[in-house]
């Protein structure tokens, strides 16, 4: 009963939304062109350009609007963006294997989306709990201000925060300056793309490691002090308290920041933005917006995006699975 | 205390007045503006608002709002700032209207050249071109005795000299952001060398050799550039030249009063203007010439479009030009063309093309600003890379309908 009220709006604004990219990935809406002879004049200087070409005009209804169809297209817009055809053709005998792979977009961001997720996991839960620890060792005066300068990263707006940071490292950045100053030698982070991967995969870890430490900070304040005592008693050592007290006690901690971090970074997005590198890297949200975004005549490909999300959510939920799932064994196994 | 408020009563007073002193008549109708938000906007929509009731919005994100603005009924906007190319989606959609009754009533003083007519009927009135063309170093090109290059290959010759030279920091700059910037390098090369991006029937031709000689170009042409040359833009280019740092550039018109600006630059009186390089001896200077004008929307009441036509043909007037004669190259009456227009004027004499502008070309301009890099990057070959841009325009193309 309590919970009917967000039932619905759950129902509103995420299953009904969801259901409607869900069907628009199978539909294509288009405008019926027809080919016209048309003469355009446009301005030169001083002079005026006169062109007459066979062009496609989308056709318009009495009232002037223009006419569209939308047709059921299948799995055509799933086609369209996994290109099952070109993946067979790089490993087939005389395919370049890996390199073609990647140079399918696609794949090339759902390659970036992954090592970035992964890669950042572990090091976010493992440099937020050294913080934690550190800070819960400390004495009691010192930790206000320490957790308020340790938040401080997780504070700024993503988008703001990668600007600030590729400000420092561009061309001529305050900090390719000073490092061009010390040991004479241009830097360029921007003119390849593993130095830009570095540069996001450090940046995102900075940015979320506060989350983290702070989830873990609150879960050390409730060890219990007895069993300490005891394994103080016992003779254990500061590693093996942390190994058979601490840790298992923080256990769902960590799998509620893993969770949360995972949904997190596979949606990454202000990175690709903040530090321009379509270039050389682009994650899968990033290839959802460019879909979406018109071009410079108005055209979206709003098949395709919605395609495009139905299995970026499709990602995650697969890797989500092995999380939820020992978390739900865990809940179980403590009844 | 006494006489600051007594100035202030004054000035109270003096405002109203002074509000409609720039503008020929007074305007009752309230009516809208959404243009983009660039120098030459600044001024029109300045001297829009002299006549009264005038609420302009400028906002460089404009080309996403502005189809669905406009569509609506009652439209949300009377006036809207285009180009060449965000003239498209509302042509196509059927929401402005033709302007050739409002013109015999209020456009006396515009010049044949300013009207964009399709099919006749005049759909759009131009204000200024603006293409992007050659600016150079003049003293860094007289130092070392290059003449001016009137050919892309002249250029690299050029670069060689001054990188040998060791004047700037990298001899050359360019747009190489991909996306629009990047493509608009690739369509001004490519149209150079004489390519054509589809046939008659829609289906794509950019993998040929014009695609080739393209790529190949742009190769050349990035070994002279910063090595983050594709995360640049034009206000990236602008300032690589404002602080020294790049001796010529394709660069567009409009960014030249910046670069001649003692407040931001430092290479004030440096700076000269020539026109696009071509792709081919003796061919076509290879850039492609841009407008910017405004349009009427179709979904308004009469009345309020006469208004918003009259407060148009105020903002694309003489007070304007005389308030702002360097923020582009106008083509309004009055307009003497100064030494930042000269590019401009030589690329058009030279015959840059107009930058094409039709649902087709958005496809294409949308689908090299994104495959381009591939082969910069050393991602792909040239050749699989044009053909990785021919299938992507295909996909494109085929599910906007403009292919089966």
């Amino acid at each position: 009963m309590f919970v009917a009220p967000s039932m619905v709006l759950m129902l509103l604004f995420i299953a009904l939304p969801l259901g409607s990219v869900f069907v628009q990935s199978f539909h294509a809406t288009q405008p019926v062109y027809e080919v016209v002879q048309e003469q355009a004049c446009t301005p030169g200087f001083l002079a005026t350009n006169c062109v007459t070409e066979t062009r496609s005009r989308p056709r318009r209804d009495a009232a002037g609007v223009p006419v569209t169809t939308t047709a059921f297209i299948g799995l055509d817009a799933y086609r369209a963006l996994l290109q099952p055809e070109a993946v067979a053709r790089a490993f087939n005998v005389g395919g370049d294997g890996v390199a073609g792979l990647l140079s399918i977009d696609f794949y090339a961001a759902l390659r970036f989306t992954l090592t970035f997720t992964l890669v950042t996991l572990p090091l976010v839960i493992g440099l937020g709990l050294l913080l934690a620890l550190a800070i819960d060792s400390l004495a009691a005066r010192y930790r206000g201000p320490l957790i308020f300068v340790s938040l401080l990263p997780f504070i700024i707006t993503p988008v703001i925060g990668a600007l600030s940071i590729r400000w420092l490292f561009v061309g001529d950045g305050v900090l390719t300056g000073v490092i061009r100053a010390i040991t004479g030698s241009r830097l360029s982070m921007f003119a390849q793309g593993w130095t830009i991967e570095l540069l996001m995969l450090t940046y995102r870890v900075w940015h979320a490691t506060p989350f983290a430490f702070v989830v873990f900070y609150a879960g050390l304040q409730t060890v219990e002090r007895d069993t300490l005592e005891a394994a103080i008693v016992d003779g254990a050592s500061r590693l093996q308290r942390l190994r058979c007290v601490v840790i298992p006690h923080l256990v769902p901690l960590i799998t509620f920041v893993a969770l949360i971090h995972l949904m997190d970074s596979y949606r990454v997005f202000e990175e690709i933005i903040g530090f321009s590198s379509q270039a050389y890297r682009i994650s899968l949200q990033y290839l959802t917006y460019s879909l979406l975004n018109p071009d410079q005549t108005g055209n979206r490909a709003i098949t395709r995006a919605s395609a495009s999300s139905m299995l970026t959510m499709i990602g995650i939920v697969v890797l989500l699975v092995p999380v939820v799932v020992r978390t739900w064994r865990a809940q179980r196994g403590g009844r | 205390m006494r006489r600051l408020k007594f100035a202030a009563v004054a000035l109270g007073l003096c405002l109203p007045a002074a509000a409609h002193a720039a503008c020929d008549f007074q305007n009752t109708v309230p009516v809208k503006s959404l243009t983009a938000a660039f120098e030459a906007w600044k001024a029109v929509t300045a001297s829009m608002a002299e006549c009264g009731n005038v609420r302009s919005e400028l906002d460089q994100e404009f080309r996403t709002k502005q189809p669905a603005a406009f569509a609506a009924n009652p439209a949300l906007y009377d006036i809207g700032g285009v180009s060449n190319g965000t003239v498209v989606p509302l042509l196509n959609a059927g929401t402005i209207r033709p302007l050739d009754a409002l013109i015999g009533k209020y456009g006396q003083q515009l010049q044949p050249n300013q009207l964009i007519k399709i099919d006749g009927a005049t759909m759009a009135v131009a204000m200024d071109v603006n293409a992007q063309n050659f600016i150079y170093r003049s003293d860094i090109l007289q130092e070392l005795g290059i003449a001016v290059p009137t050919t892309w290959d002249d250029v690299l010759a050029a670069a060689e000299k001054i990188k040998a030279s060791g004047r700037v920091a990298y001899p050359l700059g360019a747009t190489m952001k991909p996306g629009f910037d990047l493509s608009l390098e690739f369509v001004n090369l490519f149209l150079g060398y004489g390519g054509s991006f589809t046939r008659p029937d829609n289906t794509p031709s950019i993998a040929s050799d014009a695609g080739l000689k393209t790529l190949a170009m742009l190769k050349k042409l990035s070994a002279y550039m910063d090595p983050e040359y594709l995360v640049s833009e034009s206000t990236f280019v602008q300032k690589q030249f404002q602080q020294g740092k790049i001796a010529m550039s394709n660069l567009w018109a409009s960014r030249a009063a910046a670069l001649d600006d003692p407040k931001e630059s430092q290479v004030v009186g440096k700076i000269a203007m020539a026109a696009a390089p071509q792709a081919i001896r003796g061919g076509k200077s290879a850039t492609t010439l841009w407008w910017d004008g405004i349009v009427i929307a179709k979904n308004i009441p009469d009345a309020q479009a006469d208004a918003a036509f009259r407060v148009a043909m105020q903002g694309l007037g003489p007070q304007t030009v005389k308030a702002a004669p360097g923020a582009v190259v106008w083509l309004i009456k009055g307009y003497a063309p100064g030494k930042l227009a000269e590019g401009v004027i030589a690329s058009a004499n030279g015959g840059a093309p107009a930058y094409p502008s039709n649902a087709v070309m958005g496809l294409v301009s949308a689908v090299i600003g994104d495959g381009v890099a591939d082969y910069l990057t050393g991602r792909k070959t040239a050749e699989k890379t044009l053909a990785d841009i021919d299938a992507a325009y295909l996909v494109k193309a085929r599910e906007q309908g403009l292919l089966k």
